[in-house]
């Protein structure tokens, strides 16, 4: 269109306008109006805004910083962490530094005058309990070697060395100078050895437990493996339920998602309970089955309290958390898609397969990973359920923050477990591809 | 190119019904045949059914009653993808995990084509769609006008002796849209596959097709070439939906020949061809098109006072709002050519117009 149908004069910037509005300096760098360079005169406009943005953030922030990050932090330190050995038993330390345990039977006199003198001044302030305890950990027997010795430390007199040994014979023995002087430092790989079933030598090496006492690599392979094995399972109970739901009128389809937040309703104590009430011996399901004739009363099906007890009841609880992402992906996936696929001569199975299928693939990653990762630090469900072959390495965790109090060796589990699912998430990334993950 | 009359129809709808819910009829008693090699828009306002008959032909939506024929044979029991119709989507539907190839390929692989014949076919159907430097590409790294391009590929690779099209044009700019149907109609006729389009653009329509079924509320309104719709429309929804159109209510006094003789009931008389419209007495709708109204002076037999209300310059005519017979709404459209009558608003004059360029339809 020219100026004259549209009944004004068109006016462009003039010359010296644009000049104003942006010149380029000799330099070839950018300025503003004001003659400041024009990255510079952006970023302060932007400065605002970020601070802004920033501000909104900033209780959620300090929220999560100091009752998150820093508990997590902390519970990771101590998974490290032995300060209370070096603290309290400083002569001790410093004397086994010279020690081979590797080439001499016992420690040199040195170390029994030091352990001595430390058990003395630890008895006065009542602490040598607490590193009794801390040893036992360690080593079975050292908490009540070190109360023992603390009672009688401060008769000890001339030799030292048979006056301990007197005291206990356990101070004639390698292993347990061993132990201290492997737990001298203020830092240790302690907790993590015994995480994996590993522990120090008579002399100092790291071997593997006895056969009887390792227990945590394997909680560490049956959490994996119950964990697919619920992933699995849900995503093969929940991949048609979603397909249905993202396919129904939209009416009908709130209905029914309703349904699946349904259980979110109850407590999760009640919903693992009443799986007991079903699977149990005496339960509802083999009550059934017994009077269908189909077992007999001696043959009553375990279903709980194993395996499988801990397979089912996650299962259910964990099934929404793979439908709604499914769902929320199927629900973008146009089915003119299909119907393209069924035009060009494609059966329903084919179009499905290669058509349908690849696209809801984003769903199927974030439900596996959203599953996996909520299943893998499971604890109460396993806990109710599980009885002894069902349990988690999260139960052992809280075992041990609860019970045991091994803080140090929950820390070390916890941090492996950490370890282990970043692992899996990094293979994922690197297999599926992580942008492939839809949410919604 | 047929018309559809003279030989036996290919796609023949046989008193087709469809209801969704029960209640209403979407599509009322179709009756349509289409003949091989045709191409045939269905046009009409939104709502009106298109969709909807086009699915029942590709068989993602089932006939309530009546019969669906392709080539002789009944395919209401066939499923879609035993049908062998190609189809090109509003949205293009292009499968956005598979390459452009893969996209073309995907047809001839699910009828277990030999690979080396895929890979020739499909690299035919890019180049008559001049994409063949794209086949690597995915859907997403298209601009709008080249999936479409692709999209119709891939519904005439597998050879379809029948490709449908849902408003495959909807979503391009006006300039891209015109292209693109000079593009369709192009290889429309290089391949002489039978086309059953779908659009509610009148002048996609006019330009594209062989014939046009005018749809409204699920009944066709007519079936006829572009020309004779725009010239000779039998109802006055046709007469009102393709291009301009003035309307004159009125009751029929008499007809004779052919020639009804309306009285206007703004006042005033018009002969009109009585081409749907009762006997005498009964109300009628005159239709007279903007281009065939004259202006100023004449000796035509239908003539009637006008008042300028507003002209609207628009280069190579001028339309102009008048107020005839007591309706305000009165278009005319005057040629900008020398010597012709110049107007102004406000202005009182006379229109004129044969009695021929005067349809008496249905009083709608
Ligand atoms: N799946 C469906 N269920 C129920 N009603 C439907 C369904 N699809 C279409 N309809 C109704 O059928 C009628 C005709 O729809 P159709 O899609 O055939 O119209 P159309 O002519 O293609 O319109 P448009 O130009 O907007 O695409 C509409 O009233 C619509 O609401
Ligand atoms: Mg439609």
């Amino acid at each position: 269109m020219t100026d004259a149908t549209l009944g004004g004069p068109s006016r462009a910037p003039s010359r010296e306008e644009q000049a104003a509005m942006a010149e380029k300096s000799e330099g070839g760098v950018m300025l503003a109006a004001d003659g400041t360079p024009l990255k510079l005169s952006l970023a302060r406009s932007l400065r605002r805004k970020r601070l802004r943005a920033f501000l909104l953030v900033l209780p959620l922030l300090a929220f999560v910083l100091l009752t998150f990050i820093a508990p997590i932090a902390d519970m990771l330190f101590r998974s490290v962490e032995n300060q209370i050995i070096p603290d309290n038993m400083p002569r001790t330390v410093a004397a086994l530094e010279e020690w081979d345990p590797a080439e001499s039977e016992l420690p040199p006199d040195a170390a029994f005058e030091a352990l001595v003198l430390d058990m003395v001044e630890m008895e006065a302030a009542k602490s040598h309990t607490r590193v009794g305890s801390r040893l036992n950990y360690e080593q079975s027997g050292m908490s009540g070697l070190f109360r023992k010795t603390g009672r009688r430390a401060d008769r000890v007199e001339g030799d030292y060395r048979a006056g301990l040994i007197a005291i206990d014979e356990e101070w004639g023995e390698r292993q347990t100078w061993t132990t201290l002087k492997n737990f001298s430092g203020a830092y240790t790989l302690g907790y993590f050895l015994s995480a994996v079933d590993m522990t120090y030598g008579e002399t100092g090496e790291i071997v593997a437990k006895p056969e009887l006492q390792q227990i945590y690599m394997f909680l560490f392979e049956r959490t994996l493996w119950l964990s697919l094995a619920i992933t699995g399972t849900t995503l093969l109970l929940g991949y048609p339920i979603a397909y249905l739901l993202a396919n129904l009128p939209m009416r009908t389809s709130n209905l029914l998602l309703i349904l699946v937040l349904l259980p979110f309703w109850t407590s999760l104590l009640v919903r693992t309970s009443s799986w007991i009430v079903i699977l149990q011996q005496q339960g509802v399901l083999n009550d059934t089955l017994v009077a269908l004739g189909l077992i007999d009363d001696q043959n009553r099906l375990s279903l709980i309290f194993n395996q499988t007890g801990t397979i089912v009841a996650m299962t259910h609880i964990l099934l929404p958390f793979m439908i709604l992402p499914l769902y929320s992906v199927m629900k973008t996936i146009p089915p003119s898609y299909v119907r393209a696929a069924k035009s060009l001569g494609a059966t329903n199975w084919t179009a499905f397969w290669r058509v349908y299928f690849p696209q809801s693939i984003p769903g199927i990653g974030a439900g596996a990973i959203l599953v996996f990762i909520l299943s893998i630090g499971y604890y109460i469900t396993p806990e109710l359920v599980g009885g002894t072959s069902g349990v988690f390495i999260s139960n052992r965790i809280a075992y041990h923050i609860s019970s045991s109090l091994n803080w140090g060796l929950a820390a070390a589990l916890a941090v492996i477990l950490l370890i282990a699912v970043m692992g899996l998430y990094w293979l994922y990334d690197r297999i599926v591809g992580i942008d492939n993950v839809k949410l919604g | 190119m047929g018309d559809g009359a003279g030989e036996k129809p290919f796609v023949v709808f046989d008193r087709v019904q469809k209801s969704y819910d029960g209640e209403t009829l979407v599509v009322k008693d179709l009756n349509l045949g289409i003949g091989k090699g045709e191409f045939l828009t269905m046009l009409g306002p939104s709502g009106s059914g298109k969709t909807t008959c086009l699915m029942m032909l590709a068989g993602f939506e089932t006939a309530t009653h009546g019969e669906i024929r392709l080539g002789e044979k009944p395919i209401n029991n066939i499923p879609p993808h035993r049908r062998g119709i190609g189809m090109v989507f509003q949205n293009y539907a292009l499968f956005p995990h598979m390459t452009v190839a893969e996209n073309l390929a995907f047809p001839l692989q699910v009828r277990k084509t030999p690979k080396a014949e895929i890979e020739a076919k499909v690299r035919r159907a890019l180049d008559m769609v001049q994409m063949g430097a794209f086949g690597g590409r995915r859907p997403a790294q298209l601009s709008g006008g080249q999936q479409q391009r692709v999209a119709v590929a891939r519904a005439l690779v597998f050879d379809p002796e029948l490709v449908l099209m849902d408003e495959p044009l909807g979503a391009l700019d006006k300039q891209l849209r015109e292209q693109m149907q000079y593009e369709i109609k192009h290889i429309h006729d290089s391949l002489g596959v039978t086309v059953v389009y779908v659009t509610h653009d009148q002048a996609e329509a006019l330009t594209m097709s062989d014939r046009v079924a005018v749809f409204n509320d699920g009944v066709i309104q007519q079936l006829s070439p572009p020309q004779v719709l725009y010239e000779r429309p039998m109802t006055s929804f046709v007469a009102q939906f393709i291009g301009e159109n003035n309307k004159l209510a009125g009751r029929v006094k008499a007809i004779e020949d052919g020639e009804a003789l309306v009285e206007i009931d703004g006042g005033g008389f018009s002969r009109a061809l009585a081409v749907n419209c009762g006997d005498a007495g009964s109300r009628t709708q005159l239709s007279i098109r903007p281009e065939r109204v004259t202006v100023g002076e004449s000796n035509l037999p239908n003539r009637a006072e006008a008042r300028v209300q507003e002209l609207i310059y628009l280069g190579d005519h001028i339309r102009c709002r008048m107020s005839v017979l007591g309706y305000e709404d009165f278009v005319v459209k005057v040629p900008n050519t020398p010597g012709h009558a110049h107007l102004a608003a406000g202005e009182t004059t006379t229109v004129a117009w044969h009695t021929e360029d005067c349809r008496a339809l249905d009083a709608a």
